[in-house]
């Protein structure tokens, strides 16, 4: 059984329509690579799985249990919308690490946070508080970081502080982790080893939807592309399919440049 | 010179009363007003449009009027209006509605500062907040607070000191603070009269006092510069 499943999801900012009946689904284990122009409302549907935007319409499932039906969103509560969201992960462009808090803190204050929620908390908190501190490191040495736990955001490069935003999302151990151009806002040596995590998880069979520019890495770490072109999915299939036997005119001008190059 | 080695004694004794009145104004306003401005900033930013509007209207009159005036109306209008005198006679009574007036002026300020503080924590914050499942109070107390309070330090500074000259304003309602004190031998106060030089003591007193939460202020400062 496919572990997302989004079907039919529309969304309209003022009177752009920025989504357009967008469905697709994802298996366990998998790659998903959303490429596309600026603009085609990648990010847009990133953000409306992650619940920072809700859809106008369209159902959202998650290991079968529907997370989000368009046609009744009024039932969504704050608390209920805070459990939901846990099924994803997001890593942003931008990082948005905590500028407070060191590599190590950010991986674990969610976590933390969310431990308190435990009925067994008061009693076990030191040894919840172990166990956190070493799943965090845990998590930042796979992440190469094992020499920056405890610095702060701003003690480090772009590179760095991407994967511990990756590791600071994996902590709370989400079923699908997303990415929203990941590696935009880094030069080619920082974007490499950014990438290279993201391979290693992909390797070890984290269910991702990685929104990228990065068209070799989309070809060879995904296991299924879709390409979006103002606010539809124009093709989707896989990396061979899309990159190699596009259907449509509009694809293979997008990737023209890449495929030539 | 040598009168006043004499009436040294007397005077600084006094000034010394009148710098409790201030230190006590002083300490009670900003204890007061430090988290009722915090209440105003949600009040003016609240997505209920009627509340937002109110607030905004309030700190409009408090911020547009002069802090003499509000005063004044605080403790005259419920005895001479209402009949009902509730703030009681003597010090305490004026006490208790010079604290009131302050709080609520320098809330009001505060209030625009926290909100302009608050706004400028990239939006990127809360939403990474929120995608990791945090609460909007978490996101508020364990994101966004400490990141608000670096940068508000410094404007935070200027009112604090703004507010320990201005705490002398209440010597309108005689609250018997360190000027009115200095002021009374001019008049004429335990045998001293016709001085001025015990108001040039007044002022040394801001001075050290307004030096030291510089200093305090400064050091807040830095021990913030650990993030950026």
């Amino acid at each position: 059984m496919a572990i997302l499943e989004v079907e039919h999801i529309c969304k309209t900012f003022e009177k752009t329509e920025v989504l357009k009946d967008i469905s697709f689904s994802l298996e366990e284990g998998q790659v998903l690579s959303i490429i596309g122009s600026s603009g085609s409302g990648k990010t847009t549907l990133l953000r409306c799985l992650n619940f920072l935007e809700r859809p106008d319409s369209g159902i959202i499932r998650v290991c079968g249990e529907t997370l989000y039906d368009g046609r009744n969103p009024s039932v969504m509560r704050d608390a209920e919308t805070r459990k939901k969201r846990l099924h994803f992960g997001l890593v942003f462009q931008s990082f948005n690490l905590f500028p407070q808090y060191t590599a190590l803190e950010n991986v674990m204050l969610a976590k933390e946070l969310l431990a308190k929620e435990q009925p067994d908390y008061k009693a076990r908190k030191r040894e919840i508080h172990e166990e956190i501190r070493v799943l965090a490191e845990e998590l930042l040495r796979q992440m190469g970081l094992s020499d920056r736990m405890s610095n702060y955001p701003h003690q480090l490069s772009g590179g760095q502080c991407q994967r511990v935003a990756i590791a600071r999302a994996l902590a709370l151990k989400p079923d699908i982790l997303c990415f929203d151009e990941p590696t935009s806002a880094l030069d080619p040596e920082l974007t490499g080893e950014v990438l290279k995590v993201m391979k290693e998880l992909a390797d070890q069979k984290t269910t991702m939807i990685i929104v990228t520019h990065e068209m070799a890495f989309a070809r060879d770490v995904a296991s299924h592309v879709i390409f979006m072109d103002d606010g539809y999915i124009l093709e989707q299939g896989t990396p061979k399919q899309v990159f190699e036997n596009s259907h449509e005119e509009r694809t293979r001008q997008f990737l023209s440049r890449f495929t030539q190059g | 010179m040598e009168l006043m080695l004499e009436q040294m004694p007397i005077v600084i004794r006094s000034l010394n009363v009148g710098f409790l009145q201030t230190l006590k104004l002083f300490a009670v306003t900003l204890l007061g007003a430090v988290p009722l401005g915090l209440v105003i900033a949600f009040g003016s930013m609240s997505r209920f449009r009627p509340l937002a509007y109110v607030t905004k209207i309030i700190v409009w009159i408090i911020r547009g009027t002069p802090l003499m005036i509000q005063l004044l109306i605080i403790y005259y209008f419920p005895g001479l209006v209402l009949k009902n005198p509730i703030w009681g006679g003597g010090e305490a009574g004026r006490f208790l509605a010079a604290s009131v007036s302050f709080i609520f002026n320098y809330a009001c300020y505060f209030s625009e500062i926290y909100r302009g503080g608050i706004q400028s924590v990239p939006v990127g914050q809360e939403e990474a907040g929120l995608v990791l499942g945090m609460t909007r109070s978490q996101i508020f107390f364990k994101v966004t607070l400490l990141q608000m309070i670096k940068r508000i330090v410094p404007p935070m500074s200027n009112e604090i000191i703004t507010l320990v000259k201005d705490t002398s304003l209440a010597r309108i309602i005689a609250l018997q603070e360190i000027i009115w004190a200095g002021q009374a031998f001019m008049k004429g106060s335990q045998g001293i009269s016709g001085a001025i030089w015990p108001l040039f003591f007044t002022a040394v007193y801001y001075l050290i006092f307004s030096g030291i939460l510089t200093v305090l202020l400064g050091r807040l400062e830095k021990k913030l510069d650990y993030f950026r």
